[in-house]
């Protein structure tokens, strides 16, 4: 070895031991994240498998299986989270649609519209709707003097305000990622279809439909999993008659004070969520899923 | 008007006409959006316990309410030390994860990084449960010092993720030079790097004020007594009937949301 070689070898550890001092910079943030996040979730793992009489048992797990209480909150959660997917896709696509084709200056003042209702709290969005909705609420009175019911009826406290609800919160979540791609969309190849004879429905439907799809996918997975996990809303303005895990999560430990069923639950329900995002992660970059709800 | 319903209105051939349904459909979605939360501020001056809108006769009486509850202010109180103390713990530690995640580029940077947006994607439910009983192991149960910390676990991948997209688009040579002029790492820092990305440094400590002040699940595990939050409070209220006063409470948190909102969008404009 020359001792030019030294020279550079001293140069190369003394770069890494510097990078190594600024990667320790993270190590507050990830301290924090492991005490508060990390090892308490682990915990609840082991707890998960421990049964009632303190000895290693899938007691816990078994009951999610053979309990048809279990089985209907499992339904439930699934149901729930599937239709609010879909009705958000149903009427976010044509919002993002037209945001997109807006001038910038008009589509930026229509986006107001997403970002505002996106930082409200989500308790007073969902205040609001069970204020809205409720026996003597606004929307029963206004149906009733349209004509298009006879009688108040009931639309809070039950399934139906839950989805208003929950659609009404998880919309701005993929409106904006979708909002994203459309805009990312090369206007170009929608030209080129044109000039080749392409009507505009089928322009739109094997051109520009299929460039949207990441974001129109990126979009309805946030909502989904933000669905599976959802607690404020369903819990008020379903009344009790709605039940996610996230709510028997909270009432077995409120209520009954048992962390292994609530761990078990809680278990299922991360397991849930990573194995959506991991798959999702395959075929998005992260950047998209977890950067889109924001700015 | 109809000269303007025959323009082509995109790429394609179609014109304004044939999209005209799309600009209803659109208006509509946009009224769903924002007007129940708007039709509170108006509901909130209604004399009546049923919240008329319009209200027939307007009053204050919802607000006297507000304002006259030790419980209710006590709780804003430390909803809004929560949130400050949370922006001021949550601000430097997310900024040093970043820069130190986009300096080093380690291998082991990628993992970190997920591990730091982890508090993003584990259901907050979990989170609750799981902070609640560390809480009760650590003696920090109902203490702002326990709900300032869980608060900040929630905000740093907000300030993480803004930050590290700030930090991308600047030029890291600008530093360097600084630093071969002979200026130590951290001066190079304070004085070239962190004035240039300073609007996503205040929009990263806005929003982590904005999640701390309105986060429910977490605070209604681990805060209570004479550290119950806002949020709490009027979730449990929520739960048993509907109490006219959370509509002016809910007019006053719109009213501060939109304010820092503003604040966020007037320090994004700055940025582009």
């Amino acid at each position: 070895m020359t001792a030019v070689d030294l020279h550079a070898e001293g140069l190369r550890r003394d770069a890494f031991r510097e990078r190594l001092a600024l990667f320790g910079l993270c190590s507050p943030a990830l301290t924090l994240i492991m005490v508060i996040l990390v090892i308490p979730v682990g915990w609840l793992f082991y707890v998960s498998f421990i049964g009632a009489d303190g000895q290693f048992s899938l007691e816990n797990y078994d009951r999610m299986l053979t309990s048809k209480s279990y089985a209907r909150i499992f339904r439930t959660t699934f149901e729930v989270s599937l239709l609010t997917t879909a009705i958000c896709i149903l009427i976010g696509y044509p919002l993002a649609y037209f945001l997109s084709q807006m001038p910038s200056r008009i589509a930026n003042l229509c986006l107001i519209t997403v970002l505002l209702p996106f930082w409200t709290s989500l308790l007073v969005r969902t205040y609001a709707w069970l204020v809205l909705l409720q026996k003597k609420g606004l929307v029963n009175s206004w149906a009733i003097d349209l004509g298009l019911w006879d009688e108040p009826i009931k639309i809070v406290h039950n399934m139906t305000g839950t989805l208003i609800g929950m659609v009404h919160i998880m919309l701005p979540f993929l409106v904006l990622p979708l909002y994203g791609s459309m805009k990312a969309i090369d206007r170009d190849y929608l030209r080129a279809a044109s000039n080749l004879g392409a009507s505009p429905v089928r322009n739109f439907w094997t051109v520009f439909f299929p460039l949207s799809a990441p974001g129109l996918f990126a979009g309805s997975l946030i909502v989904f999993v933000l669905c599976l996990g959802f607690y404020v809303t369903p819990a008020v303005l379903g009344g009790g008659k709605v039940i996610l895990v996230s709510m028997k999560i909270a009432s077995n430990i409120e209520l009954f004070v048992n962390w292994g069923a609530a761990s078990a639950l809680g278990v299922v329900l991360l397991v849930l969520t990573m194995l959506i995002l991991w798959g999702a992660a395959r075929f998005l970059k992260l950047e998209q899923l977890t950067g889109g709800g924001h700015q | 008007m109809k000269r303007w319903l025959d323009s082509p209105a995109s790429e394609t051939q179609i014109t304004q006409r044939q999209r005209l349904w799309l600009y209803v459909i659109a208006t509509l979605i946009m009224l769903f959006l924002v007007a129940p939360t708007l039709i509170v501020i108006p509901m909130s001056f209604s004399e009546s316990i049923y919240l008329e809108f319009p209200p027939r006769q307007w009053s204050t009486r919802w607000y006297e309410n507000y304002f006259n509850s030790t419980e209710w202010v006590s709780a804003t109180v430390t909803s809004l030390t929560a949130a400050f103390l949370t922006m001021l713990v949550a601000t430097p530690l997310g900024v040093a994860a970043a820069y130190g995640l986009h300096t080093s580029q380690m291998r082991a940077g990628k993992l970190v990084f997920i591990l730091l947006i982890t508090p993003m994607m584990v259901p907050l439910i979990l989170i609750a449960i799981g902070a609640f009983y560390a809480y009760v192991k650590l003696k920090v149960l109902y203490t702002m010092l326990g709900l300032v910390l869980a608060h900040t676990v929630l905000a740093l991948p907000l300030v993480l993720i803004v930050t590290a997209s700030a930090l991308k688009s600047y030029d890291m040579n600008q530093e360097m030079a600084a630093r071969s002029l002979g200026a130590p790492r951290w001066r190079a820092f304070l004085t070239i790097t962190l004035p240039q990305i300073r609007f996503a440094v205040i929009t990263a400590a806005l929003l982590s004020f904005l999640s701390s002040f309105d986060e429910v699940v977490v605070a209604m595990f681990i805060s209570g007594g004479d550290n119950s939050t806002l949020t709490r409070n009027m979730f449990n209220a929520l739960r048993d009937q509907i109490d006219p006063t959370i509509a002016s409470i809910s007019t006053i948190m719109i009213v501060i949301t939109s304010l820092l909102m503003t604040l966020a969008q007037l320090f994004g404009r700055a940025r582009t």
